[in-house]
């Protein structure tokens, strides 16, 4: 009966796989048709690199992304000792506000912000009349990394509390006692324990703003155009399969940073095991 | 440490891609090449807002529209897309982005008229609009040509596939509400083209004034569900050239498009007349850089650039200038330049009434969630049953365990 249970999980990934593979196979498909197959060549691949629309809006897209998620781990991380710090009601109320943009419809989150830079510029624009001063900004770039910093920030929160409390609070007491100063005995002791933590919380928010496409389309401006954006724009046309190719790029790229994560994980645990049976 | 290792190759990557989208350029003859270099060394910018896919950037041999102008004046362009006219309209009614030149349809610029948000054309700066046949002038969407320049235009149309379709069936709307190809029609999935349809197989106008069209419309779309495949937009491309349906109605561009990869494929303009369509380019209000954007419509007019354009997008140009240095088996063929009687018989789109507007928004809703297959008490009955079966299984639940608790009870106290 075993074989059912493993053929089981077998089907469930080959469902969730497929649509991928389908994608990546026929984004070496000779034809732009996505039904059928017509032969085998790179040209996707080397018209992708010449497509400046879409390059661009890669870059935009990993600029934004890398900006976004480093903002928000470092936020984030600081949020979250503050959190683990705080009385139990207090602590209670800010957990449910984190809460609040995960549970959020995208849209709600995106229309609000839009709202919110808009009036942000009208106030901009009155306050220069008083002041005399000249600030003002058009959404753009500015925007997209402020609103995804914003929606980071709870996944980061989210990854990093159970690490700080699985953490023992004396260890952080124990290193003041020996004679570290605080900061010293932060980076020190409490860091390196909440690592895993942060850094979980790090990809996550790289993943979402990589993906995010309905707060990007209400925050984005004239300037910076996501890659989601780019693509939903060629949808009166026809999809390209040089889309087709790019995602076939990122996927693996996407695939050997997560290997490479796992694997170093689990090089470390078994160092530590063996340093600690070492040991006894 | 890992993290200035992921920056550092992240940027290695953005440069080596930059780097490698540099293509070569060929020069553009222009009327007047002096006009173009005001602008030089000033670190301008303009922001340009287009459809997906609609204008000639390099790929396959072509002409890069946009490395060209940014070449010959100095000016930076950045180059952003919409899906929808309705999505355009909301971003320059939202006022955040600040965009120099929009390039939507007619019935949106007419709304945009109305509504003052576009800027009225500094013609003198915009010597090629000459280039723009007649035919496109002083249309119902910009009537004094004060506010818009022609960019692309086309029909809509009929695309079948010769194979599976007989002849004798073809000519008119009714094709698609022929049984006998159920399963293998395919509809648009925007509701103006696709009540536009229904209304015109009626007879009444396509831009319909009153309710009861509507309502007549909506019937008529009701009754043709159940031979729709999908209502669709991009997927035509797969599923017509897939074989996987057999006839749908599109733009006449993209029918080019698909018989060019298909020559099984034809296409026709119904006798009872279609819409007919155009993208103009407009400046709106608040752009920061009105001259250069002028500029960069007069650029597009250019005939070498209007040719490049028209080639690659495939849609029919305005331009004669251009149409003269196309290849004549593009500029005499019938689906993409078609005789004068039959423009005669097609509409434009204009802007609705407000009322109008939620009207069609209300029945293209009805319609997409009419089915006549299953009654419509399902869902709510469902529920019902699962909340019942929820409650019921809690109920048992606890009176279970409260019976449990009183046995121990019970039984502790005669044992202590």
């Amino acid at each position: 009966m075993k074989w059912l249970t493993k053929s089981y999980v077998g089907v469930v990934m080959a469902f969730l796989y497929a649509p991928i593979l389908v994608l990546i196979v026929f984004s070496f498909n000779q034809s732009k048709s996505r039904g059928a197959w017509t032969g085998f060549t790179f040209d996707w691949y080397k018209k992708l690199f010449t497509n400046e629309i879409i390059i661009q809006s890669l870059i935009n897209t990993l600029i934004v992304a890398v900006i976004s998620s480093v903002v928000a781990t470092l936020l984030g991380t600081m949020a979250a000792i503050g959190i683990s710090r705080m009385k139990k009601y207090t602590r209670a109320a800010i957990m449910n506000v984190t809460y609040l943009p995960i549970i959020n419809p995208e849209i709600v989150t995106g229309v609000s912000l839009m709202l919110l830079f808009v009036s942000a510029q009208s106030v901009l624009k009155t306050l220069n009349l008083q002041l005399g001063t000249s600030l003002s900004f058009d959404f753009g770039f500015l925007t997209l990394v402020l609103a995804h910093i914003t929606f980071n920030v709870p996944y980061v929160i989210l990854n990093v509390m159970p690490k700080l409390r699985q953490m023992d609070n004396y260890v952080y007491e124990a290193a003041l006692d020996l004679g570290c100063s605080p900061r010293q005995a932060f980076y020190k002791v409490v860091l390196p324990e909440i690592m895993p933590g942060v850094l979980a919380g790090f990809l996550m928010s790289f993943t979402y703003s990589l993906d995010d496409f309905i707060i990007s389309y209400f925050v984005s401006g004239a300037t910076s155009q996501t890659l989601p954006i780019t693509i939903y724009s060629m949808t009166r046309r026809k999809v390209s399969p040089e889309i087709n190719a790019l995602s076939a790029i990122i996927f693996v790229v996407v695939l050997v940073v997560l290997l490479a994560v796992n694997l170093n994980d689990a090089r470390r645990e078994r160092e530590n095991r063996m340093k600690a049976r070492g040991r006894l | 440490m890992r993290k200035h290792g992921l920056f550092s190759l992240l940027g290695c990557a953005a440069l080596l891609l930059s780097g490698l989208s540099q293509t070569a350029l060929a020069e553009v003859d222009v009327a007047d090449p002096g006009y173009y270099t005001r602008f030089q060394e000033q670190g301008i910018s303009i922001n340009v807002h287009n459809w997906g896919e609609y204008i000639s950037d390099g790929s396959d041999d072509s002409l890069n529209v946009i490395k060209e102008f940014e070449n010959l004046t100095d000016i930076k362009v950045n180059y952003t897309t919409f899906a929808t006219n309705e999505e355009l309209y909301a971003r320059l009614k939202g006022g955040g982005a600040a965009y120099d030149v929009v390039i939507p349809s007619d019935y949106a610029i007419a709304r945009m008229i109305r509504e003052g948000m576009l800027e009225k054309l500094d013609l003198e700066n915009i010597p090629n609009r000459v280039n723009i046949s007649s035919d496109f002038m002083n249309q119902i969407y910009d009537p004094e040509n004060l506010y818009s320049v022609p960019y692309t235009w086309g029909t809509v149309g009929v695309i079948y596939n010769k194979t599976m379709v007989d002849e004798e069936d073809i000519g008119s709307w009714d094709l698609l509400w022929n049984e006998k190809y159920m399963g293998e029609i395919l509809m648009f999935s925007n509701p103006r083209d696709a009540f536009a349809i229904a209304l015109q197989k009626l007879g009444l106008p396509v831009n319909p004034t009153t309710s009861a069209q509507l309502r007549e419309a909506t019937e008529l779309m009701k009754d043709q569900k159940l031979l729709v495949q999908a209502y669709v937009m991009d997927e035509i491309f797969d599923k017509m050239l897939g074989g996987e349906a057999a006839i749908a109605p599109y733009y006449a561009g993209d029918a080019i498009t698909m018989m060019a990869q298909d020559p099984n494929l034809g296409y026709y303009v119904p006798v009872e007349g279609t819409n007919r369509f155009v993208d103009a380019a407009a400046i709106p209000v608040g752009c920061r850089q009105k001259e250069a954007a002028e500029m960069f419509i007069n650029f597009l007019l250019e005939p070498e650039v209007g040719a490049a354009n028209a080639e690659y997008i495939g849609y029919s140009s305005p331009n004669t200038a251009a149409l003269a240095l196309m290849d004549p088996e593009i500029t005499e063929d019938e689906v993409a330049y078609p005789p004068p009687d039959v423009i005669a018989k097609t509409e434009f789109f204009v802007e609705l009434s407000p009322e109008m507007s939620l009207e069609m928004d209300k029945c293209w809703t009805e319609l997409l969630s009419t089915d006549e297959q299953y009654s419509k008490w399902l869902i709510p009955m469902v529920m019902m049953a699962c909340i019942v079966a929820s409650v019921s299984i809690n109920i048992l639940r606890t009176t279970r365990k409260r019976r449990d608790s009183d046995y121990v009870g019970n039984h502790r106290d005669r044992i202590g």
